[in-house]
């Protein structure tokens, strides 16, 4: 008896699932209003294609544009606030690909997501164009999207036929130190920006997105460049003079040997967004002055 | 007594070779081959010297803070096993090292980017959070009555540590996402210390605790026979008592702040040795010290070769090596 009674139970919810997904169809056809972003990157797409007015929430990390700081906040990667965002009526919730219970709540409520993952350069674009579809700002999106194809494009027509300099792109040290250094290997977004602009990385042969390197590795590897990744800006002066001190040890590289160790910050540098054209740039100017 | 003697100086001396041994061999050995002719020659300058700075600026500081940190981890494993008269006792648990890592994750936390002479905020922080739950549970064990009482050491040192984690997963949990995966890094131990000054800074306290293991050997004999018995035996309890748990305590504040909460060592490295060699702590104690540095330095070159050039955690290796050979002497011996 209890048995079927649970059958019962999951053929309701069987039922369920299918009524949700057809809501989730029909809700596709017609443009969202109440978008809530819970992905920085994704949060800048939206602005940059035209769909800013119709973001209602986004993530606890966003800072850009300025205009979000004023929007209502429903935690982020490993704390959606899933009442928060319930209570804003979102028609359009963008999660990261990882949120599955996040994914499964929204779809019990019947509010359709957009599931991204962080991938190479070119996902970056592939996703503006999907949200340009989803959003109902194609033209917008396209343009962007090609507007940042011919940026790279002439980044890439400046730098060709120059001598790539073998890179260590650094994103995390412990500060003044050289302990747990996380490093770019052969795949992800950094990773693609350094070979547009021009590079080559140290760890291409490591098909990760991050690799632990340690010291012995980096003296072996040799980088010709060191390039160093950072969210917040360092003040130039002491601040930045202690930070590149810290490579000195290092001297037999010869990044370290050629004072080639530098630092590229902003939040343009690590948010897989429109601005990526921007790291790019900066990346080139510093491996081809 | 002659014969106890010179049993104390064999079994000491041999573990003193095995140890150096594996000092003087680990550096040697990595994930690429050096010529140790050209890195100790003095033919190609320094700058230029790939071989010299593998050895002297990646794998030395590498061998010798892990050689420390074994040593003193497993000393104070040691020590603490026969204070609280518990076997299961380790260096972590008294919260000395929740305290560490509460201090070290509010430092990666909260971004705190002062360093000193080379050496970062976050060994500094951690070996100020091992002080304050050091200070903690000193103040509670004595606070009863007149002496230490090993007991509530034992129940307050255990509730520290519970309530420390939860503030480090608080810390964490409020903390953004790279900083919460560099502190869940820190936590998996880390000798790689890129240089010498940590080691420098961490040696003081160091050389301090093991200066006072030096004279507890005796005295740990007879605790481990009970309070009364030492007592009976003319031993001042309360302050050998409390000459253990500090000098413990510092050791795992230092070795932790300089290669984070390695765990294993302070366990298992003390039970291997007693397998080995007996219970008696005049011996127990150098050869656990001892031990404990050839096993961690060990642990370390598998852990930097085994993937090379990616790098394991050494406190995954120390689990993973140390816990089946423990079962295996384990099940030997019985």
């Amino acid at each position: 008896m209890a048995a079927r009674q649970t059958i019962v139970t999951r053929l309701t919810a069987v039922a369920f699932c299918v009524a949700a997904c057809t809501v989730f169809v029909s809700h596709a056809q017609t443009n969202p209003q109440r978008i809530v972003s819970l992905v920085p990157a994704l949060t800048e797409m939206l602005f940059a294609i035209g769909a800013g007015p119709q973001v209602v929430g986004v993530s606890s990390y966003d800072r850009y544009p300025p205009s979000v700081t004023s929007l209502p906040r429903v935690g982020a990667l490993l704390d959606p606030d899933t009442e928060r965002i319930l209570s804003l009526t979102p028609d359009l919730v963008l999660t990261y690909g990882s949120q599955v219970d996040l994914q499964t709540q929204m779809r019990r409520a019947s509010i359709p997501t957009f599931d991204y993952r962080h991938g190479g350069l070119d996902h970056i674009l592939v996703t503006i164009r999907q949200l340009g579809q989803r959003t109902g700002h194609i033209n917008e999106a396209n343009a962007l999207v090609s507007g940042i194809e011919t940026r790279i494009q002439a980044v890439k027509a400046r730098v060709v036929g120059k001598q790539r300099p073998r890179t260590l792109l650094v994103f995390s040290r412990e500060p003044k130190t050289l302990r747990n250094i996380y490093v770019s290997g052969g795949s992800g977004f950094l990773r693609d920006m350094l070979v547009a602009a021009g590079g080559e990385d140290v760890f291409e042969d490591i098909g990760r997105e991050s690799v632990q390197a340690t010291t012995e590795t980096i003296l072996i590897r040799a980088p010709e460049v060191i390039l160093e990744i950072r969210s917040e800006n360092i003040p130039a002066g002491a601040e930045l003079d202690s930070e590149l001190q810290s490579w000195s040890r290092l001297s037999t590289v010869p990044a370290v040997k050629n004072k080639r160790v530098y630092f590229v910050t902003g939040q343009q540098m690590t948010v897989p967004g429109p601005r990526v054209a921007d790291g790019v740039e900066r990346m080139a100017k510093v491996l081809h002055p | 007594m002659m014969n106890i003697r010179r049993r104390i100086a064999m079994v000491v001396l041999a573990f003193l070779a095995f140890a150096i041994a594996v000092i003087v061999v680990a550096p040697m050995v990595g994930s690429t081959s050096i010529s140790l002719s050209k890195a100790f020659g003095r033919s190609v300058d320094w700058n230029e010297n790939v071989d010299a700075q593998i050895f002297f600026v990646a794998r030395l500081p590498r061998v010798l803070s892990g050689a420390l940190v074994g040593a003193a981890l497993a000393a104070a494993g040691v020590v603490l096993q026969a204070l609280l008269r518990n076997p299961l006792a380790t260096p972590f648990t008294l919260g000395v090292s929740a305290g560490a890592a509460l201090g070290a994750m509010v430092a990666i936390a909260i971004g705190l980017d002062v360093g000193w002479f080379g050496v970062s905020s976050v060994p500094i922080a951690s070996f100020a959070g091992s002080l304050v739950a050091i200070g903690i549970v000193y103040a509670l064990a004595t606070s009863q009555r007149r002496g230490l009482s090993t007991n509530v050491l034992l129940l307050a040192g255990v509730t520290l540590n519970s309530f420390f984690s939860a503030l480090i997963l608080f810390v964490q949990y409020v903390s953004d996402f790279t900083q919460s995966v560099r502190a869940v890094r820190w936590l998996m131990g880390d000798l790689d210390v890129g240089g010498y000054s940590s080691i420098v800074a961490a040696l003081p306290m160091l050389l301090a605790a093991f200066g006072v293991f030096a004279f507890l050997p005796r005295t740990l004999n007879l605790l481990t026979l009970g309070e009364d018995v030492a007592a009976a035996r003319g031993v001042d309890v309360m302050s050998a008592q409390r000459w253990a748990f500090f000098s413990a305590s510092l050791a795992t504040g230092a070795a932790v702040s300089l290669g984070g909460p390695i765990g294993f060592i302070g366990i298992v490295v003390p039970h291997l040795v007693r397998l080995m060699i007996g219970s008696d702590h005049r011996i127990v104690l150098p050869a656990a010290a001892l031990f404990g540095a050839a096993f961690t330095v060990l642990c370390d070159l598998t852990a930097r070769t085994i993937m090379a050039p990616l790098e394991l955690p050494v406190g995954i290796i120390t689990a993973l090596i140390g816990g089946p050979f423990f079962l295996w002497l384990l099940v030997k011996r019985s």
